[in-house]
C-alpha cells in the first residue's frame, strides 16, 4: 500500500473510533444533566443517586473521547498537508473556533463538575454540568460546520492557488451543516438513551435496585424518542440536501444507474459496478428515490452514469451502509415508543423479552452511527471536497509508506489497548450498578 | 487593519497562546514526573493527582488552541509543521493520549497494581512530553533545514538530525523549568509533609536550573539566529533579564509569591525564543528565505479578520470561567478531601 492508502485506512479508523466514543457522550451529558435538574428542583436523593451513577458511566467514555479527539486534530497536518494548505484558509477557522468556543467550555466546566460537589452552591454545580453539555454539543456543531464544508463547499474563491474565504455567513449558516449537526447530536442521543435503558434493562432483570433504573430507563425512553423522531426527520434533510449537492452520492446511497422521473428505491438490491446494473433488485418501492430527493414523487434523479467511471464513489458500500442505517432508525423508533408505553403503564418489569431485547440494542445505534459515516465519507469519494479537490491529491507529499505504517501499528494497537480497558471499565460500572443510598 | 498588521498580532498570539499553554500545563507535567520523588504514600500520589484533576484538561486544550491557530492564522505553516516533524509529533501525540486516559483510569480500579501502574504511565508520559516539547521547540529555535525547489518548500531533514545538542538542551531546560514550576505548584495546592518536601525538591532544583538557563542562553548565541532581533531593537534584551531576574528572586520566595514568579519565568521564555523567532515561525537553516513565516505562510485578510473577532470576543470569556475554575479550587487538596467518598476524585 502507498501512502494515500495508508492515510486514508488511519484516518478512517481513528476517526471510526473517535465516533465510538463522542456519541455516548453527546447524549449521556444532556441525560445526566436533566437528572441533575430534577434533584436540584426536587431535592430527592434518587434523582442525586442517579446523576451519580450515569455521570460516572460518562466519565469513563469521556476519557477516551477527548484523547482520540487530539489525534484527529494533529492529523490533518500530519497526513494530509497538501488539503490543509489547499483549504486551511477556510477549514482552519472552524476548527480553531472548536477549541476556543466548544471545548475550552466542556473541559472547564467538566473539572469543576467532576470536583466541584461539596465547594459550589447546588444550582452552581447544575449550571456547569449544563455548560459540558452545552460544550460538547457546541464542539460537534463546528467540526460539522467543517465537515459539511468538505461535502459541500460554499462562501469561497480559488485565489492564490488555495480555496479563500470570502463569506463566513455562507460557512456557518451552510444548510449542509445545520442538517448534519443536528442529525449527528441527534444519532447521539439516540446512543445514549438506548445505553442508559439497556443498562436499567439489565438490572431490572435482575431485580437489582428497580425503582433506580425504572426511573432511569424512563428518562432513556422519553429522551429516546424524541430523539429518534428528530433523527429521522433530519436525516430525510440530510437526504434532501445530499441529492441537491452531491448527486453522485445520492445516486451511490440508491444504487440508481439511469437518469429517471419517479425513480423507485430498492429495499435491497446488489449493485454491480463493473457492468453498471444492479445484479439483484428486490422490492422496490415505486417512485421512493424521487421522494427522499426532492419530496416529490416525479422529480428527476441522476444515475451513476451520468458521472465517468473514476468519478464514482464506491456503490455497494454507500448503498448498504445507507439501507442498514434506516432500517436501525426505523426498530430505533419502534423500540423505543415501546419502551415508553410500558414504562408509562408502570408494568415494564413485566415485559422479560422487550427487557432483554433492550439489553442486546445497546450495540445497535452505535453501529447505525458508524454506517452513516460511511454513508457521508465513502459516498464522497473521490474527492475530499466535493468537487474541488481529490483525496489522492490531499495527501503530504514527503511521507513514506514506512511513516504511516509506523503510526498505523501505533493506532492500532494503542487504541485497541485503551478501547478494551474502557469498556472493561464500562461494562464493570454498568453492572455494579450505584451507590446504596 | 491591513494584512500586514494582522499577520503580525496574529504572530504574537500565537506566541502568547504557547506561552499561556506551557505556564500551564508546564506544572502538570512537573507535578506528573515528581510525583515518584515526593509522594512516600499512596494518599500523597492520590493527592498530587487531584491537584491536577480539576485544571489538567482545560490547559491541555490551550495546546489544541494553539494547534488550531496556526491551522486558521498559518495554514501553510501547520501543513508543513505537522507533516515534517511526523514522527516527534506522533511520539508527543502518544504521550498525550496515555497521559489523558491515565488520570481518568486510575482510581476506576481498587488495586495496587492497577494504580501503580497507571501512575508510572503519568510520570513517564510527563516526563517525554516536556522533554519532547522541549526538543521540538530547540529545533525550532534553530531552524530546520528547509529548502526551495521550484517554488516549494521542501524539507531536507531526517528524524535524527532533530536530536542535535541544542534541541536536547532545550529538551532539558524545559524538563526542569518545568520540574521547578510543578514543584512549586504542589507546595501552594498540598499542606503538610508533602508541601515541604515539595518545597525542598524546588530548591534542589533551583541550582541545577539556573546552570542550565545559563548554558541556553550562552549556545542559543552559537546556535540559533535568535539574539539578531535583539541586536536590532535592544529594548527587548528586557524580556531575558526580566526573566532571569524573575527566576533568581523566585529562589527567595515561597509559596504563592515562588509560583507566580515561575509562571513569569516561562512566559517570558517563550517571549524570548518568540522574540527572536519573528518574523518567522519555522525558521530555515539553509537560507532565511526560505523560512515559513508570518508573511508567507498566513491565511487570508479576511479570514485573519474574522478570527480576530472570534478570539477578541471569546478569550476573555474562557479566561473569565478558566479562573472562576482555579478559585474554586484554590485551597490545598487535604487527606480528608480524597477520602470522602461524595466527592468524585481520581
Ligand atoms: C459530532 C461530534 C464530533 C465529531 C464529528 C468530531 N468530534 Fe471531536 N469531540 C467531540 C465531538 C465530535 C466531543 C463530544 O465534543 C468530544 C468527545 C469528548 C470530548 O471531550 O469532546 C471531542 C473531543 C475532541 C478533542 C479533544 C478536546 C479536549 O481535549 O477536551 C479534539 C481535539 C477533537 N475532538 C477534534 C476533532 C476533530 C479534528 C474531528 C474531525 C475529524 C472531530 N473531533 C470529530
Ligand atoms: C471534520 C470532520 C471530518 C473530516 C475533515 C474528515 C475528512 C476525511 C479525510 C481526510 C478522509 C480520508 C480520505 C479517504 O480516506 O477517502 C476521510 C475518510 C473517512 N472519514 Fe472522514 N472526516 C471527518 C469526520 C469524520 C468522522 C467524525 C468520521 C466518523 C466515523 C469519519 C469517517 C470517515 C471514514 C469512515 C472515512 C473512510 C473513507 C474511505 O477511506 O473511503 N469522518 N474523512
Ligand atoms: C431514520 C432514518 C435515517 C435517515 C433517512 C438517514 C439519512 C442520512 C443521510 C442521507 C446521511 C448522509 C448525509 C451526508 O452524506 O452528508 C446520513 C448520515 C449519517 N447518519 Fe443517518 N439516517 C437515518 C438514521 C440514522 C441513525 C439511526 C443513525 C445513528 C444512530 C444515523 C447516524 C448518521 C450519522 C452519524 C451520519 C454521518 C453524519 C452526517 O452526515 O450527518 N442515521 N444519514
Amino acid at each position: 500500500m502507498d501512502a494515500i492508502a495508508l492515510s486514508r485506512l488511519q484516518f478512517a479508523l481513528t476517526a471510526g473510533f473517535h465516533w465510538i466514543f463522542v456519541p455516548l457522550t453527546l447524549g449521556l451529558i444532556i441525560l445526566t444533566a436533566f437528572m441533575e435538574t430534577m434533584y436540584v428542583r426536587t431535592g430527592n436523593q434518587l434523582y442525586l443517586r442517579m446523576t451519580k451513577f450515569w455521570g460516572k458511566l460518562f466519565l469513563i467514555n469521556f476519557a477516551i473521547g477527548v484523547v482520540t479527539g487530539i489525534t484527529m486534530e494533529f492529523q490533518f497536518g500530519m497526513n494530509w498537508a497538501e488539503y490543509s494548505k489547499y483549504v486551511g484558509d477556510i477549514f482552519g477557522a472552524p476548527l480553531a473556533i472548536e477549541a476556543t468556543v466548544a471545548f475550552f467550555l466542556e473541559s472547564t466546566f467538566l473539572g469543576i463538575w467532576i470536583f466541584g460537589w461539596k465547594k459550589i452552591s447546588k444550582k452552581a454545580h447544575l449550571f456547569a454540568v449544563w455548560m459540558v453539555a452545552l460544550g460538547s454539543n457546541l464542539s460537534a456543531l463546528w467540526i460539522l460546520i467543517a465537515n459539511a464544508w468538505m461535502q459541500h463547499p460554499v462562501g469561497y474563491v480559488l485565489n492564490n492557488g488555495r480555496a479563500e474565504m470570502v463569506d463566513f455567513g455562507a460557512l456557518i449558516f451552510s444548510s449542509s451543516a445545520w442538517v448534519k449537526f443536528f442529525h449527528s447530536i441527534s444519532s447521539g442521543w439516540v446512543v445514549a438513551a438506548f445505553f442508559v435503558m439497556g443498562v436499567s434493562a439489565y438490572h431490572i432483570l435482575r431485580k437489582n435496585e428497580v425503582e433506580f433504573f425504572k426511573k432511569s430507563l424512563k428518562f432513556g425512553a422519553v429522551f429516546g424518542l424524541a430523539a429518534t423522531i428528530f433523527l429521522a426527520v433530519l436525516g430525510d434533510s440530510s437526504g434532501i440536501d445530499v441529492a441537491k449537492h452531491q448527486p453522485s452520492k445520492f445516486a451511490a446511497m440508491e444504487s440508481l444507474w439511469e437518469t429517471q422521473n419517479g425513480a423507485p428505491s430498492y429495499l435491497f438490491a446488489v449493485p454491480d459496478s463493473s457492468n453498471e446494473k444492479n445484479s439483484l433488485e428486490f422490492i422496490p418501492v415505486p417512485k421512493m428515490a424521487s421522494f427522499l430527493a426532492f419530496h416529490d414523487v416525479n422529480a428527476e434523479v441522476k444515475g451513476l452514469k451520468e458521472f465517468s467511471p473514476d468519478l464514482r464513489p464506491p456503490v455497494g458500500l454507500t448503498f448498504f451502509s445507507f439501507r442498514f442505517m434506516i432500517y436501525l432508525g426505523v426498530i430505533f423508533i419502534v423500540l423505543s415508543c415501546m419502551a415508553l408505553y410500558y414504562s408509562n403503564k408502570d408494568t415494564i418489569e413485566n415485559k422479560t423479552l422487550l427487557l432483554k431485547i433492550l439489553l442486546y440494542s445497546i450495540p445497535l445505534p452505535y453501529i447505525a452511527g458508524q454506517l452513516g459515516w460511511i454513508v457521508a465519507e465513502v459516498g464522497r469519494q473521490p474527492w475530499i471536497v466535493y468537487g474541488l479537490m481529490k483525496t489522492s491529491d490531499a495527501v503530504s507529499v514527503n511521507l513514506t509508506p514506512g511513516h504511516v505504517i509506523l503510526s498505523l501499528v501505533g493506532f492500532v494497537g494503542f487504541y485497541t489497548l485503551l478501547g478494551v480497558i474502557d469498556i472493561f471499565l464500562l461494562v464493570k460500572y454498568s453492572k455494579k450498578g450505584p451507590e446504596r443510598a | 487593519m491591513g494584512l500586514e498588521t494582522l499577520q503580525i498580532i496574529w504572530f504574537a498570539l500565537w506566541g502568547l497562546l504557547w506561552a499561556v499553554y506551557f505556564m500551564l500545563d508546564g506544572f502538570d507535567f512537573g507535578a506528573g514526573y515528581l510525583m515518584p520523588f515526593l509522594a512516600k504514600s499512596d494518599t500523597d500520589k492520590r493527592i498530587i493527582i487531584n491537584t491536577l484533576g480539576p485544571v489538567w484538561d482545560g490547559n491541555e486544550v490551550w495546546l489544541i488552541t494553539a494547534g488550531g491557530a496556526t491551522f486558521a492564522a498559518f495554514p501553510t505553516t501547520y501543513a508543513y509543521m505537522f507533516s515534517w516533524l511526523y514522527l516527534p509529533l506522533l511520539a508527543i501525540l502518544f504521550c498525550l493520549i496515555f497521559r489523558g486516559v491515565a488520570f481518568e483510569f486510575r482510581g476506576k480500579k481498587d488495586s495496587y497494581g492497577w494504580q501503580n501502574g497507571w501512575d508510572k504511565v503519568i510520570a513517564v508520559s510527563s516526563f517525554l512530553a516536556a522533554f519532547l516539547f522541549g526538543v521540538a521547540f530547540g529545533n525550532i529555535f534553530r531552524g530546520i533545514p528547509i529548502n526551495m525547489v521550484d517554488g516549494q518548500f521542501v524539507y531536507e531533514g531526517n528524524f535524527f538530525l532533530l536530536l542535535n545538542p541544542y534541541a536536547i538542551l532545550t529538551g532539558i531546560l524545559f524538563v526542569l523549568v518545568f520540574a521547578y514550576h510543578g514543584a512549586l505548584w504542589l507546595n501552594c495546592k498540598t499542606e503538610g509533609e508533602l508541601s515541604v518536601r515539595a518545597a525542598k525538591m524546588a530548591k534542589k532544583l533551583f541550582i541545577p536550573l539556573v546552570v542550565v538557563a545559563v548554558l541556553f542562553l550562552a549556545m542559543t548565541y552559537f546556535s540559533t539566529h535568535l539574539y539578531d532581533n535583539f541586536f536590532k531593537m535592544p529594548a527587548f534584551f528586557a524580556v531575558i533579564v526580566l526573566c532571569v531576574i524573575a527566576l533568581l528572586v523566585s529562589g527567595l520566595f515561597k509559596g504563592v509569591k515562588a509560583f507566580a514568579l515561575s509562571c513569569l519565568v516561562i512566559v517570558l521564555t517563550v517571549f524570548t525564543g518568540i522574540i527572536g523567532l519573528f518574523p518567522s515561525l519555522i525558521p530555515s537553516s539553509i537560507s532565511p528565505e526560505f523560512s515559513l513565516t508570518a508573511f508567507n505562510t498566513s491565511s487570508s485578510l479576511y479570514t485573519l479578520k474574522i478570527m480576530t473577532i472570534v478570539v477578541a470576543m471569546f478569550v476573555p470569556v474562557v479566561l473569565v470561567y478558566q479562573i472562576w475554575s482555579y478559585y474554586i479550587f484554590r485551597h490545598p487538596v487535604k487527606p480528608e478531601d480524597i477520602a470522602d467518598p461524595d466527592v468524585e476524585t481520581y
